[in-house]
């Protein structure tokens, strides 16, 4: 493609198609079609406007079913080139998106959804560096450089402002980039500062540094933005064997704990029913700050036993409960009197405008996970709701926007609890709190439908269930072709976003991320450049 | 100077007879000439060629019994070379001047006794830059309507600075044109491949 140029690559010419169904494009005889690919953009020239779309499939044609029985003699290269491009050629579905018209609207307004299609015979050509950067933007303080389009170099820009908007999804099988694309967006919320940013980070790999299978280690949050990132832990001795030096150390009183938690982890807990029922049982009992402590501390005595009969509690009902919540005694983070309020000292974090990475630190459990992200949530949710209400009467700002970020999404929000679960209630609201979400999951079709249709904006990475491709793409126009693209995209870093932050959906090579360029790109500078600076100012003073 | 060669004896629009000047040296099949109507010059392709009695009621008899060498018959029979004549038969396939050649037929056809070319190389080029033409050629009736294109292309491809080019143009032309007949296609590209 010439850089100095305008216009890219003639391709070939439009010869039929449809607004839903995508415009067919036959190939010129000269563009060779193993160098097309899907995912990749077109502009078309209508006589009217510029249209903007992206390949979705590619096939061959040719004009004679005989061909295809007694093909013709292509050994000789001659006959060769001369039926490729003629009696055979290449075909092109493209998926025309918007239309980037020069004219004075369009450049007000920006790249507008197509509502028809380009004439016969309109010319098509690849998209230049400029038609993608006049689509997807250049990085400034709304819009954050995600990555770049297939073979291009030019930077597909999210537009954060509208990103925090919504609660957002980032889905993949295993070791595609999840990880590393939500480190990137929570990098670009921290910029942007759009909004606070509470992560729930159950492999310790947002704060301070990450794994990567090439590079030896990757810096966290914290490193790179020391003065806006808070680490809070779960499990001091395992921050301090990694030598992390943790804000906070957390500490969940069971006073905090209520039905409802015990009610989300009644599958990993391995709970019956009836020992649900118990819980309210002895709610009513003990009221709802102590009817943990003064379930744990029955001792099983003739005492205990009456109780029961009282509360109409079955015997194995009681067993099967203390089995379970035995689990939960044994977390050394969960004590029967908190030291300190942690939902409080988040929340001042985050009313400073830091933004806090919990550690789990060993705790990987998922009942861990569960319990506390929900634990913390609940509350630190109450209070952005009764703020924002009281900012409704003008009694008070509103609160700024807050995104949380939970990994194992589908353990929250699957259908049989996203009803009950407090994630479920953020998801569906939007954003009428100021709170949204940040989901991750490697099985997004175990998500309750109606949560993923209401998520803002959707990466996703491969997927390999057909179930999965299904719920990921539910509702978005051109489905089906979408789906031909994230079945092709490559195993690692290669994602597809479409949704609200995006003018279009578009494939990118995510922004390399771990190496020195990357985190100088992102402000960082190392101990030795800081030194260097310190001294060349001193230098200045004197 | 293009040669001249020979002499328009029969015309209508769609091509022209002409006789050769030479005895039995008609221009090559499928090779580009050009003749006038007066006004306007027109290009033709040569279709078909023969070599017969003047005389249609007398036709000749064979004569080399006891001779060792064909040349023989012609030196012992003088007056032969006048009994016998050259024609040669040309598809019009395109008029105008210099600059604006049209590859469509002639509004008239030429005139009898017109003169007429056979085209210089670079002549050839500047027709054969078009391939509009050939369309003409494919749906001329007559028997070897393939032969003549085949020829034709093979000879004007010598006239183009890089001749595989030019026959891989006119190869991708002839596909399109002949679309489903796969076997006409093959036949020609065949005999045009370098
Ligand atoms: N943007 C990127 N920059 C550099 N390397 C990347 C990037 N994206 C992915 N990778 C590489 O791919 C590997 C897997 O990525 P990641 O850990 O994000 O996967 P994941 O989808 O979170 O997997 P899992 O579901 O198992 O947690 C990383 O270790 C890294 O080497
Ligand atoms: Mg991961």
């Amino acid at each position: 493609m010439n850089e100095s140029n305008a216009q890219g690559e003639r391709l070939g010419i439009v010869v039929g198609g449809s607004l839903t169904g995508g415009m067919e494009v036959k190939l010129d005889s000269a563009t060779p079609i193993e160098e097309m690919a899907v995912g990749r953009y077109v502009v078309i020239g209508g006589l009217r406007s510029r249209f903007f779309g992206m390949i979705t499939n590619i096939s061959l044609g040719t004009i004679n079913q005989q061909l295809t029985i007694t093909p013709p003699d292509v050994a000789d290269p001659f006959i060769a080139e001369v039926i490729t491009g003629t009696s055979t050629y290449g075909k092109l579905q493209v998926t025309p998106m918007l239309t980037i018209s020069g004219d004075a609207v369009s450049l007000l307004e920006g790249p507008q959804p197509v509502k028809t299609v380009p004439a016969h015979f309109s010319e098509v050509r690849e998209a230049s560096e400029q038609d993608v950067e006049l689509v997807f933007g250049r990085e400034d303080d709304k819009h954050f450089y995600v990555g770049t389009p297939l073979d291009m170099e030019t930077k597909v820009c999210l537009n954060i402002a509208e990103f925090v908007k919504r609660s957002n999804g980032i889905f993949g099988k295993s070791g595609t980039g999840k990880t590393f694309l939500t480190r990137l967006l929570l990098i670009g919320m921290v910029q942007k500062k759009e909004a606070a940013n509470l992560i729930f980070d159950m492999h310790n790999e947002y704060g301070w540094e990450g794994t990567s299978e090439h590079v030896p280690n990757v810096k966290g949050l914290k490193q790179l933005f020391p003065s806006q990132v808070a680490l809070f832990t779960l499990d001091e001795e395992s921050a301090r064997r990694r030598k992390v030096s943790p804000d906070y150390v957390v500490q969940i009183g069971y006073d905090a704990i209520e039905p409802e938690d015990i009610a989300l982890l009644r599958e990993t807990l391995n709970l019956t029913e009836p020992a649900i029922e118990a819980v309210y049982q002895l709610v009513r009992e003990f009221g709802e700050e102590h009817w943990l402590e003064g379930f744990l501390n029955l001792s099983g005595d003739e005492e205990t036993k009456d109780l029961l009969k009282n509360l109409n509690i079955h015997e194995s009902s009681y067993r099967n409960l203390r089995r379970g919540l035995e689990r939960l005694r044994r977390l050394p983070f969960l004590v029967p009197h908190a030291r300190e309020n942690s939902v409080q000292r988040i929340l001042e974090y985050l009313d400073r405008g830091m933004n806090v990475v919990l550690e789990f630190g060993r705790y990987t459990d998922v009942t861990v996970y569960m319990l506390i992200a929900n634990i913390l949530t609940r509350r630190i949710y109450a209070q952005y709701r009764e703020r924002t209400e009281m900012a409704m009467g003008e009694k008070a700002d509103k609160p700024h926007p807050l995104v949380i970020t939970i990994e194992e999404a589908h353990k929250f929000l699957n259908p049989s609890v996203a009803e009950q679960t407090i994630f479920g209630t953020i998801a569906r609201e939007m954003r009428k709190y100021n709170v949204t979400l940040l989901v991750i999951d490697q099985r997004p079709s175990s998500i309750d439908d109606e949560v993923m249709s209401q998520l803002g904006t959707k990466a996703t990475y491969l997927l390999d269930n057909e179930k999965d491709i299904d719920s990921v793409l539910m509702g978005v126009s051109g489905k089906s072709e979408l789906k031909t693209v994230l079945s092709k995209l490559e195993a690692k870093q290669q994602a597809l976003i479409f949704g609200h932050a995006l003018p279009m959906p578009v494939v990118v090579k995510t922004r390399e991320y771990g190496s020195a360029e990357s985190y100088k790109e992102f402000g960082f500078r190392d101990a030795a450049e800081l030194k260097r600076k310190t001294e060349e100012e001193i230098k200045d003073l004197f | 100077m293009s040669t001249k060669i020979g002499e328009v004896i029969e015309a209508s629009t769609g091509g022209f007879v002409a006789e050769c000047y030479e005895l039995h040296t008609p221009p090559p099949l499928g090779s580009v000439v050009r003749t006038t109507d007066g006004d306007v010059e027109i290009y033709g392709i040569v279709c078909n060629a023969s070599t017969e009695s003047i005389d249609p009621g007398r036709r000749p008899v064979a004569r080399g019994k006891d001779e060792s060498e064909e040349e023989n018959i012609y030196r012992q029979h003088p007056q032969l070379s006048r009994l016998l004549r050259t024609t040669f038969e040309s598809l019009a396939i395109g008029h105008g001047q210099e600059n604006e050649i049209r590859h469509y037929l002639p509004p008239r056809p030429p005139r009898v006794h017109s003169f007429v070319y056979l085209c210089e190389q670079d002549e050839v080029r500047r027709f054969t830059q078009s391939l509009d033409f050939l369309s003409i050629l494919l749906n001329s009736k007559g028997g070897s309507v393939d032969e003549m294109v085949s020829a034709c292309l093979r000879q004007a491809s010598h006239a183009h600075d890089d001749g595989r080019a030019f026959l891989v143009r006119a190869g991708k032309e002839l596909a399109v044109l002949l679309g489903g007949e796969l076997n006409r296609l093959n036949a020609i590209l065949r005999r045009i491949r370098l």
